[in-house]
């Protein structure tokens, strides 16, 4: 191992239990991570579609999207870079209300967003009461540096799948690996199984 | 045209610490000994890392503060009050401890003598830490090169190297200009707010010398500099800029 | 946390390229596969805060470099740059 820096420690938090998944540091902290430059799409530019095997795409504008139900949640997130950041509380749609109705034959799903990034989730693993298009954060607009104005959560996997700057959901027959999933990352990524990167 | 360096295999080496010498309240110098340091050039680099007991780890990138002519490493530290690194360099480290970096790196961040004059450099904080490595250079090596310094500080008792930087503006060729953005000398005439073109269009060589520029420090302040060298003529190729982000931290 | 501190210079990727190529590459020139311009990689822009880090071109913002370490490995995508020109290193 390395040299051991004396007295170093870091800045991580004691405790937790069994809620934080293997090799996961606690914070009380929410890093900003970011790929690249943070997109600023003026709201009356802004809509949210679902797009790809579905018989009618379906999109809203902003007023729209901001007028549907929402739920407000608690849950912990975890990061693949190993910090975890526990009873985070959002506010959004769920995925499931969004795709209500819809007739497709995909199992799949890409998150499609400004600036160009992309993540792919199995189709069942938003769909079914456990990812939501979230707009609000700790009771306040989502920030632009966290993802705003709404990003995606699906906090039963690395957050590196909850995308930021969502514009929509594309889905899909075939599966088809995202930014992060093209470049080592984990194609199912569960922190529970440490799935980190591809082989895991 | 520019060479680059062959860097053989960049390896983490240990270095002991000499000594931590206090520069402000908020920054201190770790002035360090690395067996087998192979040299470096003014402007770049080192990357270190902390391990914990447990195996975490932690690194951020620091620039060197000491001429390549110097026996010993020198690397000035700010410490951040959330930062997660800097916090322990200054403050927790000490005389007798050892540090692991890697380096140095970044050849493209580098003033050698010959590379280009007259040189401006611009320093925002403690992004004054390279460009005084390459004052330095200047000094130890006798070159002539005409060198402005201006360095955008919050009060006089935030400037980095302030003893120093006043000898150094005594010499030949050599001008420091100081802008404190909060609070000022008293009598003090010069420059009292944050770096705008407009200063920049009174201390900035004019750009029919054909200037080389290195600026560095919070983004901000080196976004505006940039932008407003390139927009008073400077080749955009001749300005370099190095932000602070991050990794610093 | 300004989230404009999140990008920095090229010169900042330095070490972690430094742990993949044996040549300092901040000074070599890299062409934009996106928009065509030519840069220093020192001089273009880098992201070193997201799971990986990225490079990308100041003038398009398209990205020419994407690099992964963990696991024991690393992944490196260049498909983002269509050529580097690379100085010879001064000899030793």
């Amino acid at each position: 191992m390395s040299y051991v820096s004396r007295g170093f420690r870091g800045r991580r938090k004691d405790g937790a239990g069994g809620r934080v998944p293997p090799g996961q540091y606690l914070t009380d902290d929410f890093p900003v991570l970011s790929a690249g430059p943070t997109p600023h799409t003026p709201l009356d530019e802004w809509s949210f579609s679902i797009t790809g095997e579905v018989d009618e795409p379906r999109t809203w504008s902003w007023d729209e999207f901001r007028a549907l139900p929402t739920e407000t949640v608690t849950r912990d997130i975890h990061c693949v870079t190993k910090w975890s950041k526990l009873d985070t509380v959002w506010e959004g749609v769920p995925v499931s209300a969004l795709l209500e109705g819809l007739d497709t034959a995909a199992e799949f799903v890409v998150a499609f967003c400004d600036g160009g990034y992309t993540t792919n989730l199995p189709l069942e693993d938003v769909a079914d009461g456990n990812a939501w298009v979230v707009h609000t954060y700790a009771g306040e607009p989502l920030e632009p540096e966290h993802g705003g104005p709404v990003r995606l959560l699906v906090p039963h996997l690395y957050f590196w799948k909850s995308a930021k700057w969502l514009r929509g959901l594309a889905l899909r027959q075939e599966d088809e690996p995202g930014f992060w999933e093209n470049y080592g990352y984990h194609n199912h990524g569960d922190p529970w199984k440490e799935q980190r990167y591809w082989g895991d | 045209m520019e060479r680059t360096a062959l860097l053989g295999r960049l390896t983490w080496r240990l270095a002991g610490v000499a000594e931590v010498v206090p520069e402000t309240a908020r920054t201190a110098t770790l002035v360090l000994d690395v067996a087998g340091w192979p040299g470096h050039r003014a402007g770049q680099h080192v990357d270190v890392r902390l391990t914990a007991e447990d195996g975490y780890q932690a690194q951020r990138s620091y620039s060197i503060a000491s001429a390549p002519g110097e026996s010993q490493l020198r690397l000035t530290v700010e410490r951040l009050d959330d930062g997660e690194v800097s916090p322990y360099l200054v403050g927790e480290l000490r005389a007798g401890d050892a540090i692991e970096l890697r380096g140095p790196v970044g050849g493209y961040f580098v003033w050698e003598p010959g590379a280009g004059e007259p040189l401006l450099l611009v320093a925002g904080g403690s992004g004054i830490v390279p460009l005084a490595a390459m004052l330095r250079r200047r000094i130890e090596t006798g070159d002539a090169t005409a060198v402005r310094l201006l360095y955008s500080s919050r009060t006089p008792a935030d400037v980095i190297y302030a003893a120093e930087l006043e000898r150094a503006a005594s010499l030949e060729g050599i001008e420091v200009i100081h802008t404190y953005t909060r609070s000022q000398p008293q009598g003090w005439t010069g420059y009292a707010r944050r770096i705008d073109d407009a200063m920049l269009a009174e201390v900035a060589w004019p750009a029919a010398h054909g200037p080389l520029a290195y600026l560095c420090g919070p983004t901000s302040l080196v976004e505006t500099a940039a932008s407003g060298l390139v927009a008073a003529g400077y080749d955009p190729a001749a300005v370099r800029t190095e932000r602070f982000g991050p990794t610093g931290g | 946390m300004d989230d404009a501190s999140l990008r920095l210079d090229g010169n900042a990727a330095a070490g972690l390229l430094g742990e993949l190529f044996a040549v300092d590459l901040t000074t070599a020139r890299c062409c934009c596969a996106g928009c065509g311009a030519a840069e220093p990689l020192g001089a273009e822009a880098v992201y070193v805060s997201a799971p990986g880090t990225v490079m990308r071109c100041v003038h398009c913002d398209h990205a020419l470099a994407v690099v992964v370490h963990g696991g024991g490995r690393y992944w490196l995508g260049v498909s983002g740059m269509a050529w580097l020109e690379i100085p010879e290193p001064a000899s030793a």
